[in-house]
């Protein structure tokens, strides 16, 4: 195996595997800092922050060092290299360069929202000198206030490392954002009457190492440090993006993506950044109801619960094949399961199907070429089918119900008369029916609704749930791919709502509380497509389901 | 455990003799002490609130937050004081400035709201220290009375109504003229500054006279 040596440390590389210094150092356990080097991005090595000694060693054992240094993110390592990041030659660099890209920066930490996940705090901290040697004023250039219509440039903060710029020509393939002038007058900028208004482009704040780029639906909002994380899986399509949930005090104010090469690399869209407004709604379903006539007849848990039981035996007695289950796209495998399971409890004939799967146009690929067409390779894909989850549920149907049961098939049966009785299980902001079908639900004689939004079908149903939107809830969501993520309960919903599988669980007559790490065990072994569930808990970066049987993660790349 | 025996050691008193056993010398001693009383023209009692105490300037008191030279409120709602307050009271709401209005010019953002709940606070003093601008300060008010406890939420209009109250009284004179965020962004009057970290001895910096300069 070739052996790269870093600050005396050897470290095994794979025969073809192919890194820099800064990545070989990452496992060394050592940092390399660094700027305008990402590793989906092109090298440029601008920003001059890695330098690092680098040399040979020669088969008879001695080492020889190269003069002079070397950035470390555009210099491969190869077998018998050296690399030394920690010498007195590399801090004084390290030094020189900080103090260099702090000359011209304001400092306005206090007020600049990036103060907390800054990286020019961060190096300063550890590796700058911690005062200014300038006595000449500083070069402030305006602030551009439209560079896009959710981003926003600070432009005497940036410290040009043109990571927004490659980002927008090789990642979302648009070029807007571009490096203007020259020297000292360098700026971001883009063409006058272009704005960076692609769907990727908010990843261009998350790039950015300092506040020059800064979100306009996040600005000034919080102090990040204030910010709660908890991971989660965007659930805006099947490409199921790994993001952080960022909240404080129940109120969520952002969501960042969060690396994961398995499901879909660095970034997000923006229509999954900045749409989880509806989790914050007013139209928030925020207490169960049981209607009867038109008539409120109870708002209280302890009440509706039973009485729905009660309400479905009913209607399973009168007719025990006219009850019909859809659960949505929306729902986490867990709530499919005990949904499908409680189901089953009351009738064996009960008909299971997959709720509405919501489907946009066509997927997007990026980058796009100049004419906006898809380029190859593709780095970056929203997809049409706009749920989480369908791949799951789908899962647990197929096991428990024998087929897959479109919702259309559902609403026709509605139709003919033949299903009398309907429990949904929502969790769709766009609605659990499509607007031009929740005509066809008039003919039911029972219908209950499980929801996060009132819609006009929690308007017709006898019993209303107040659900949990995904970040009020555990649970896991299978992405096109078939990766099995887990989500987590970032913030508390609305008082009055309830996570969805408490409510199922307590439906079932279960005891205990929701747990997803064992009921995902559980589900592992009734669901043989679903096995690869049995790890329980599925790490950071989830795990394929293609990997059934293995009670082990899969490896990252 | 019970105490060893050896270790205690019992004291005796000591035995009175003929004079302190008729009480008459500390029944004089006590009628000496009031008598000094009754002579003293000096008396310790204050007579508040008719007569206010003399402070000392260090003394914290309600907070006001002060005006800069335009008359705006001087807070860049950083919330360094909202995060430096161990009793939580602080609670600002940051919006960005006018952008269009030249008068803004120099400023990123301002406090749409700042409430700070006066019966919450413990007066730490910490939110003065906190404040890069020299905005939160804290005065010699101290007998604040209010009848509800909404009276006691202090927001913005208030908390520079005790600005304007203050600024003239003497006791509460405006500390600092320094820019919008401290000496480090007076671009137009930069002073060099000194090292605010740890610097290594045979560093050129710590050798210097005066730091910033280059041999």
């Amino acid at each position: 195996m070739p052996t790269v040596i870093v600050n005396n440390k050897p470290v095994e590389i794979g025969p073809t595997e192919k890194l820099n210094c800064i990545q070989v150092a990452q496992r060394a356990g050592d940092e390399i800092p660094s700027y305008c080097w990402h590793h989906d991005l092109s090298v440029v090595a601008s920003c001059r922050m890695c330098l690092v000694e680098v040399g040979e060693k020669k088969p008879d054992g001695t080492i020889v060092m190269q003069p002079k240094l070397s950035p470390g993110c555009q210099t491969p390592v190869k077998d018998g290299m050296v690399v030394v990041s920690n010498s007195e030659k590399v801090l004084a660099a390290q030094k020189a360069t900080l103090e260099y890209l702090l000359l011209n920066h304001p400092l306005d930490c206090p007020v600049c929202d990036q103060a907390g996940e800054c990286g020019l705090q961060d190096y300063s901290y550890k590796y700058g000198r911690g005062y200014s040697r300038l006595q000449e004023p500083k070069n402030i250039k305006p602030d551009k206030d439209y560079i896009g219509d959710q981003i926003t440039l600070f432009t005497d903060r940036c410290i040009m490392c043109t990571r927004c710029v490659r980002f927008t020509r090789e990642i979302s393939g648009t070029s807007e954002l571009q490096v203007v002038s020259r020297g000292t007058h360098e700026e971001i900028d883009i063409f006058p009457g272009d704005p960076c208004n692609n769907k990727l482009a908010g990843n261009v704040v998350d790039l950015c190492p300092v506040g020059a780029l800064c979100s306009k639906d996040f600005l000034y909002q919080q102090r990040v440090w204030w910010l709660k994380s908890k991971n989660s899986v965007c659930p805006g399509c099947s490409t199921g993006c790994s993001i952080t949930v960022d909240q404080n005090e129940d109120v969520l104010y952002r969501l960042k993506p969060r690396e994961n090469p398995q499901a879909q690399g660095s970034f997000m869209c923006d229509e999954g950044r900045f749409g989880w407004k509806y989790v914050h709604s007013d139209q928030r379903l925020t207490h169960p109801e049981q209607r009867s006539g038109g008539q409120t007849i109870s708002k209280d848990w302890d009440a509706v619960l039973p009485a729905l039981r009660s309400a479905l035996k009913d209607a399973v007695l009168k007719n025990p094949s006219k009850l019909a289950v859809v659960i949505s796209p929306w729902a986490t495998v867990e709530e499919a399961y005990l949904l499908a399971k409680f189901a089953k409890q009351i009738s064996p004939n009960t008909r299971l199907a997959l709720g509405q799967v919501r489907v946009d146009g066509e997927d997007d690929l990026y980058p796009k070429d100049i004419h906006g067409k898809p380029a190859l390779p593709t780095k970056f894909t929203i997809r049409a089918e706009k749920c989480p989850n369908r791949r799951g549920v789908e899962a647990v149907l197929k096991q428990i119900e024998g087929k897959v049961v479109p919702f259309s098939t559902i609403l026709d049966q509605v139709g003919r008369g033949e299903i009398e009785s309907l429990f949904i299980l929502g969790g769709d902001p766009e609605g659990a029916v499509a607007a031009a079908d929740v005509g066809k639900l008039d003919k039911l004689k029972l219908l209950v609704v499980q929801d996060l939004l009132v819609s006009p079908v929690t308007a017709k149903a006898q019993f209303v749930l107040a659900g949990s939107a995904w970040a009020e809830k555990e649970g896991t969501f299978v992405n096109h791919a078939g990766l099995a993520q887990a989500i987590y309960r970032g913030l508390r919903g609305p008082e009055g709502s309830r996570p969805d599988g408490r409510i199922l669980m307590e439906l079932l007559g279960r005891s205990g509380l929701f747990h997803a790490s064992t009921l995902r065990q559980e589900i592992a072994g009734a669901i043989p497509e679903l096995a690869a569930l049995i790890v329980g808990d599925l790490g950071e970066d989830g795990v394929l389901l293609s990997a059934a049987g293995k009670a082990e993660l899969q490896p990252v790349g | 455990m019970p105490i060893d025996p050896k270790d205690v050691e019992w004291v005796e008193e000591p035995p009175m003799n003929f004079w302190e056993s008729t009480f008459l010398p500390a029944v004089f001693d006590g009628l000496r002490t009031t008598g000094n009383h009754v002579t003293d023209f000096h008396p310790v009692t204050e007579f508040y609130p008719e007569q206010k105490p003399n402070l000392p300037t260090q003394y914290r008191g309600v907070h006001r937050l002060n005006r800069d030279d335009k008359g705006r409120v001087k807070c860049v709602a950083c919330m360094m004081c909202a995060t430096a307050c161990p009793a939580h009271c602080i609670d600002i709401v940051a919006q960005d400035a006018p952008k269009d209005d030249p008068d803004w010019a120099d400023r990123d953002k301002f406090p749409k709201s700042f409430v700070i709940d006066e019966l919450k606070c413990i007066y730490c003093g910490m939110c003065e220290e906190a404040c890069p601008v020299d905005s939160i300060e804290l005065t010699s008010i101290f007998d604040l009375v209010g009848l509800t406890r909404q009276e006691m939420m202090f927001d913005k209009e208030k908390l520079l109504s005790v600005f304007d109250q203050t600024k003239d009284s003497g006791k509460d004179p405006i500390r600092t003229h320094k820019g919008k965020l401290g000496h480090a962004s007076d671009f137009t009057n930069l002073h060099t500054l000194g090292p605010a970290t740890a610097v290594r001895l045979d560093d050129r910096a710590a050798k210097a006279e005066s730091a910033g300069v280059i041999e």
